[in-house]
């Protein structure tokens, strides 16, 4: 994109850091005109539009990305305002994604923000193989752990551009972290999966039987009254009548033991597993995740290593360390092999294919592809169930270029094996 | 710019490796190593998949062969979620049992199926927590309140009242299930 006059004046304090190379710039950082455009030109992706999702946009469009895409499955409610600043009330039950990005492109003009409506799920590699950057400002776990899969496995070594660095915010009240997935390189999310907290629960015993705190009452009504009176109904913590009707048995139960401070807001925090959310923590993340994000694409100054806490509970606390690479991880730890075989050959074959390998001593191999138990060797149940498979030919069990899963005592984790049909 | 593009891996099976696309989940991946290592499983412990592809929902047979519930066949259902293992997996007992950790609707108070399950933890470790609970059921921790109350004033009835549930009998004026192993 050719930068007009009135973007050059908009650009003038990004371009200081890349017109000229400095103390801090990162090995190999060639200042110049090249930078500036390849900046306006590559594609970041920001995932999610949320807390951290306003901020990120902000904060990169006025770094200088300005062709953005932004993803979110949400709407608006009235409970965003207070901290996403691109919503308004007028805007309440619009597409967060959308409303996010014509505010963004209505206050920088030179900035390109294309948004998607839906879930991260909806897309394929296809889509988020366009990024240079993938920039997350996602809520949970589970999608954080979808990302983080998704973006790993289209890691090809002999295609370097498959490379997509990750850059992952979070926030949870007074606390939050910045951190850089550089795929199969660095710890990825699945790497540290141990050091997530976990939502908080209460003894199973205490609930039952021992409540002393509101928080009791109302798991005791959630876990274990809801399934009992309506053992075919989910509860959705959405609902209002269903925080409702947890919200009167909880209060009961609470008269009952003499506690106090069962509310609804309380109930559905309790049931949602709500956190109240801090502008200035959101802020403070989203502006790390986006000056990473500056430094990886320019190469400008270096980047972090790469995991960055935030504590602002007391005070204001950070601490910078590396995550080590797990070898067990599930994610980036498995090995990949393909192999071809003919299409007659039988599973028992590739298995012995497998064994004969030097590289791997595999001892009891188990497979299974992402739907099915090709053959376990435990527990019993299904070493007898899938035993028939052995003789079974591979083209009654898999497409030519299927996958398959090998976990084996020998492995770390597993190995994913492709497998050609050589006829 | 970008200089990690010009990151090369180094690698070390040499062979020549293409992009991964599994469409198995890192969950898929962990459960099938959690089961495929799994030791021989003690003579008391059945596992039993009613899908042999879905390795997310199956069954366990627990038949004690000492303690107070020697004789008996305890049925489990284990559901995992995609959120396996930062999730612990869910397991109920599905018959009606006298026992003080765990209640007439089939909910287990077992620590590491809630407060303490952590991720390092495996399908093992829970197989091995519910195995103990009939070993050394756990008045301390009740669910059944009445039961604990009954195992921690007074053994004897407490085995008396375990010995007529198993058999289908009734204690403090609830039928319970016959659990008795057939042989």
């Amino acid at each position: 994109m050719a930068p007009s006059i009135n973007s050059q004046q908009r650009w003038r304090g990004v371009y200081r850091y890349l017109e000229r190379t400095g103390p801090f710039a990162n090995e190999g950082f060639e200042p110049g005109e090249k930078v500036k455009d390849f900046l306006h030109t590559i594609k970041v992706l920001v995932v999610g539009a949320g807390g951290l999702g306003c901020e990120l946009l902000k904060d990169l469009a006025l770094t200088g990305f300005t062709d953005i895409h932004v993803i979110d499955m949400d709407t608006i409610d009235i409970s965003n305002l207070n901290r996403q600043f691109l919503f308004r009330a007028a805007d309440l039950g619009k597409p967060k994604a959308e409303v996010a990005a014509d505010f963004v492109m209505k206050r920088v003009p030179g900035c390109k923000i294309t948004p998607y409506f839906g879930k991260i799920q909806d897309k394929d590699e296809e889509y988020y193989s366009q990024f240079t950057i993938i920039i997350c400002g996602l809520d949970s776990v589970e999608a954080r752990r979808w990302m983080n899969a998704t973006v790993i496995n289209m890691y090809d070594e002999d295609d370097p551009e498959t490379l997509k660095p990750i850059i992952d915010g979070g926030t949870e009240g007074f606390k939050g972290q910045s951190r850089i997935i550089l795929p199969h390189f660095t710890a990825c999310y699945e790497c540290s999966l141990d050091m997530q907290t976990k939502p908080t629960t209460y003894p199973m015993c205490t609930i039952a039987n021992t409540p002393r705190l509101p928080e009791h009452c109302i798991e005791w009504a959630s876990v274990l009254e809801w399934p009992r009176t309506f053992p075919d109904k989910k509860l959705d913590g959405d609902d209002p009548e269903h925080i409702k009707w947890l919200l009167d048995q909880a209060s009961a139960r609470a008269r009952q033991y003499d506690i106090t401070g069962v509310t609804y807001s309380l109930t559905q925090g309790v049931v949602k597993n709500i956190i109240p959310a801090i502008a200035s923590t959101n802020a403070i993340v989203a502006a790390s995740c986006a000056t990473e994000a500056f430094k990886i694409a320019t190469n400008c100054a270096t980047y972090m290593s790469n995991y960055m806490m935030y504590v602002g509970e007391q005070g204001v606390y950070t601490y910078t360390f590396e995550l080590q690479k797990k070898d067990d991880c599930p994610v980036c730890g498995a090995v990949a092999i393909k192999i071809d075989v003919p299409a007659n050959s039988t599973l028992q074959d590739l298995i012995d294919l497998l064994m004969e390998r030097k590289d791997i001593r595999l001892k009891a191999p188990s497979l299974r592809t992402g739907s099915g138990s090709l053959y376990m060797q435990a527990p019993r149940a299904l070493r007898d169930a899938t035993a028939p498979n052995l003789v079974k030919p591979l083209r009654e069990l898999l497409e030519d270029g299927g996958e398959i899963t090998v976990t084996d005592q020998a492995l770390p984790i597993s190995m994913n094996v492709t497998v050609r049909f050589s006829d | 710019m970008l200089n990690i593009m010009s990151l090369k891996k180094k690698k070390v099976e040499g062979e020549a490796s293409g992009p991964r696309r599994p469409k198995t989940t890192a969950a898929q991946i962990r459960l099938q190593k959690d089961l495929a290592d799994m030791d021989k499983l003690p003579g008391t412990m059945t596992l039993s998949f009613p899908d042999p592809d879905d390795v997310f929902n199956f069954n366990l047979k627990i038949s004690p062969d000492e303690g107070f519930y020697s004789g008996g066949s305890f049925l489990f259902t284990f559901k995992i979620n995609t959120n396996y293992p930062h999730e612990p997996p869910k397991v109920m007992c599905t018959q009606k049992i006298y026992h003080p950790n765990i209640d007439l609707e089939g909910n287990v108070c077992l620590n590491i199926l809630r407060e303490d399950w952590k991720p390092v933890l495996n399908i093992n470790s829970i197989l091995v927590g519910l195995q103990y609970l009939f070993l050394e059921p756990n008045a301390d921790d009740p669910l059944n309140k009445d039961a604990a109350e009954v195992l921690r004033s007074n053994r004897r009835a407490f085995e008396q009242n375990v010995f007529r549930s198993m058999r289908g009998g009734t204690v403090d004026g609830v039928v319970f299930a016959d659990v008795q192993t057939r042989r």
